[in-house]
């Protein structure tokens, strides 16, 4: 049967697809910003109006990774003439690159802070979903004594802002020897995760039907391997929806980033704004900074959409 | 050569009793149907002998064996569930396959015990597909050959066809009878359909609130229930039941039903039947099954006048629903021989199909004519 619609449903129809397109654009306007300015001559990243039109460049990015010092006075035409293409970016730009006592380019602090967002972010992801998918096993599919209390108790930890526990973690994290390392921020990752992990996680076992692992046992298979076998990629859409926003929440995290680190842990949240007190700021690598630190996640959104879309939207059907 | 014995069997969920000292004796080869309505503790006793649930006394042996103790996996008992429960990212190969690599088999052995069983279920030209692209029955047919595979010492059914449609149904029916035919192993099958159970089992076992009520052939269950219970959930339509009363007129033996002016001629022997039973006459119950009615046109020695109420045409034969007094009789009938609703007949009762129970236990009293 053809659904006949009315002019007022057709014009509704219009109305709504006008007011997703505007959201969708003030969504995506900071992310164009930075994207353009991550690519253009440092001198048109501040011009007003905006530029819009330009040649694009790749010389932020290489400021971004090498060490740099201002120009006292311009190269002489044989230092520019010997250099790489890349450096003379880098002298077109009023600055010079900082070498070694043996020649070689030193690296900015960008790579390692990048490094360690990796480090800190993709193992505290793992810990809190697996963690987090035993726990919710457990609780969807045994007698847990208490077991309301014990998954609001969980529940409950998200409920202030983790903000207001920064300083005693700080002091603690101190006395133990914890701050500005990578198990620090792994740790303190995987704990406000866990409980996400553990509710969103339940929600996705919950759903799969236990018979499954019934007759798997009735099979031949011990609890641990019908877990393994059946359990885990039966639940895979969970888990990768799960590992998305774990992820997401590891990478951005800014505030104890801040707090809990300084050089050897730091990851790069807290690294890129602090580029713009170095000296005069050049918001064309800041852009090159924060253009490569969105890439990650939205890789990853990217592979695993259609887990995440299902994801979003779990609860809502009934199979 | 697999026997399964249930010894005492107790079973609680919390502060409800869902098995009560349940005791059954499984001979090797058989095919048992555990009968009864949902809640009557029938698809526990599966689990318990799978191992899925834990008793709380009792002993369950296989080949003379107390397994209670050991895990699912150790029993070496095969399972299908009513939801089928194939493994949705498996094949219908790996489903099917599944069991037998948890033994150390090798690649080749498993490839052709895998083939053989889908032979035997005619499904070879799906092992590529996944579940989610089978229909039904294709579904069920891979379940049982997945727990048909290694060869188990017992087969458990959880209402296996319980999902299908009718007509799917009934052709699985026959073919899970085939297959016990050609397998051959011993099979406990759950069903709350009491056409599946006599249609299927050697022996039938029929349960209500945790309790045996009696174990006996399809037709011994059927011909000699042995307590209402049992009487009123075999066979279809279900059996008239009414409270009556026996007595004696002119010479024979009578019996007249709660609400009816006049009683059914019966044989002088029951008489001292009833009598043997000392006190029984006081809570007396007369089961008799729609085809023990008998229903003629004209009046007859023995026929008391009824009118007709309803009519269901069954095609083959009518079910006619008769007034008698303040009862209701359930009358089988050929198709047509009630023309129209209202019209008046006349009804007796064949009295070697007359069943009598006792009230206040339920039981049946045995007596038979």
């Amino acid at each position: 049967m053809a659904a006949v619609r009315t002019g007022s449903e057709i014009a509704l129809n219009r109305f709504a697809v006008v007011i997703v397109l505007i959201v969708t654009l003030i969504f995506l306007a900071p992310i164009y910003w930075i994207t353009s300015t991550a690519f253009k001559p440092r001198n048109l990243a501040t011009t007003i109006p905006p530029t819009v039109v330009f040649e694009p460049e790749i010389s932020p990015f290489v400021k971004l990774f090498t060490k740099r010092a201002q120009l006292r006075s311009a190269p002489t035409p044989e230092e520019y003439a010997a250099a790489p293409w890349w450096e003379r970016l880098v002298f077109d730009g009023g600055e010079k690159v900082v070498r070694s006592g043996k020649g070689e380019v030193q690296l900015s602090g960008y790579p390692s802070r990048f490094m360690n967002s990796l480090i800190v972010a993709i193992t505290s992801t793992v810990l809190a979903v697996g963690m987090g998918t035993f726990t919710a096993y457990g609780f969807s599919r045994f007698k847990v004594k208490g077991e309301q209390d014990l998954l609001f108790f969980i529940l409950s930890t998200r409920m202030l802002p983790p903000v207001v526990v920064a300083i005693p973690m700080f002091l603690m994290y101190r006395a133990v020897g914890l701050n500005d390392t990578h198990w620090g921020l792994i740790i303190l990752y995987t704990a406000f995760n866990l409980s996400f992990s553990v509710w969103l996680m339940k929600g996705f076992i919950d759903e799969i039907p236990k018979e499954y692992e019934e007759a798997a046992l009735v099979d031949g298979y011990t609890r641990m391997e019908a877990f393994f076998k059946i359990v885990l990629p039966e639940a895979a859409t969970g888990i990768a929806a799960t590992a998305v926003f774990c992820f997401i929440t590891a990478w951005n995290e800014y505030a104890f980033a801040l707090i809990m680190t300084n050089r050897r842990a730091q990851t790069a949240p807290p690294f890129i704004p602090s580029q713009v007190g170095s000296g005069l700021p050049d918001w064309t690598v800041i852009a090159a900074g924060t253009f490569l630190f969105l890439l990650p996640v939205a890789i990853f959104t990217f592979l695993l959409r259609n887990h995440l879309l299902r994801g979003m939207s779990f609860g809502a059907i009934r199979k | 050569m697999t026997q399964i014995e249930l010894r005492g069997i107790q079973k609680f969920f919390g502060a409800v009793q869902v098995i009560k000292d349940l005791n059954l004796k499984i001979e090797d080869n058989e095919f048992i149907v555990l009968l009864g309505q949902s809640g009557c503790g029938k698809t526990t006793t599966l689990r318990a002998i799978a191992g899925l649930e834990t008793i709380d006394e009792g002993d369950i042996l296989i080949d003379g064996q107390a397994v209670q103790h050991l895990k699912c996996s150790d029993r070496d008992i095969a399972m299908v569930f009513q939801s089928f429960s194939l493994y949705p990212h498996m094949t219908v190969y790996e489903n099917i396959a599944f069991p037998l690599r948890a033994t150390r088999m090798s690649r080749s052995e498993v490839d052709k015990a895998v083939r053989g069983i889908a032979g035997v279920l005619r499904i070879t030209d799906l092992l590529n597909r996944r579940p989610s692209a089978l229909s039904g029955g294709d579904m069920q047919r891979v379940a049982i050959g997945r727990a048909l595979v290694r060869r188990p010492k017992a087969m458990l059914m959880d209402e296996p066809i319980g999902a299908l449609d009718a007509k799917l149904r009934e052709e699985m029916r026959a073919e899970i009878k085939r297959l016990h035919l050609e397998q051959g192993s011993t099979t406990i099958y759950v069903t709350h359909d009491q056409v599946e159970a006599m249609s299927l089992a050697d022996r039938i076992v029929i349960m209500h609130e945790g309790i045996l009520q009696q174990v006996g052939s399809p037709s011994e269950v059927y011909s000699y229930p042995a307590n209402l219970f049992v009487a009123q959930f075999v066979g279809s339509p279900v059996m008239n039941i009414a409270k009556a009363q026996v007595s004696e007129e002119a010479g024979s033996a009578r019996v007249t039903v709660d609400g009816a002016e006049k009683g059914f001629a019966f044989p002088n022997e029951l008489l001292g039947k009833i009598d043997r039973l000392k006190g029984a006459n006081g809570s007396l119950a007369l089961g008799i099954r729609p085809e023990g009615v008998m229903v003629e046109h004209q009046a007859r020695e023995g026929f008391l006048p009824v009118e007709a109420q309803i009519i269901e045409p069954l095609g083959s034969y009518d079910i006619v629903d008769l007034k008698l007094g303040s009862q209701m009789l359930r009358a089988r009938t050929r198709s047509g021989f009630v023309a129209s609703a209202g019209d008046k007949v006349f009804a007796r009762i064949d009295p070697t199909q007359a069943h009598f129970f006792d009230t206040k236990s339920g039981n049946s009293l045995g007596v038979r004519l």
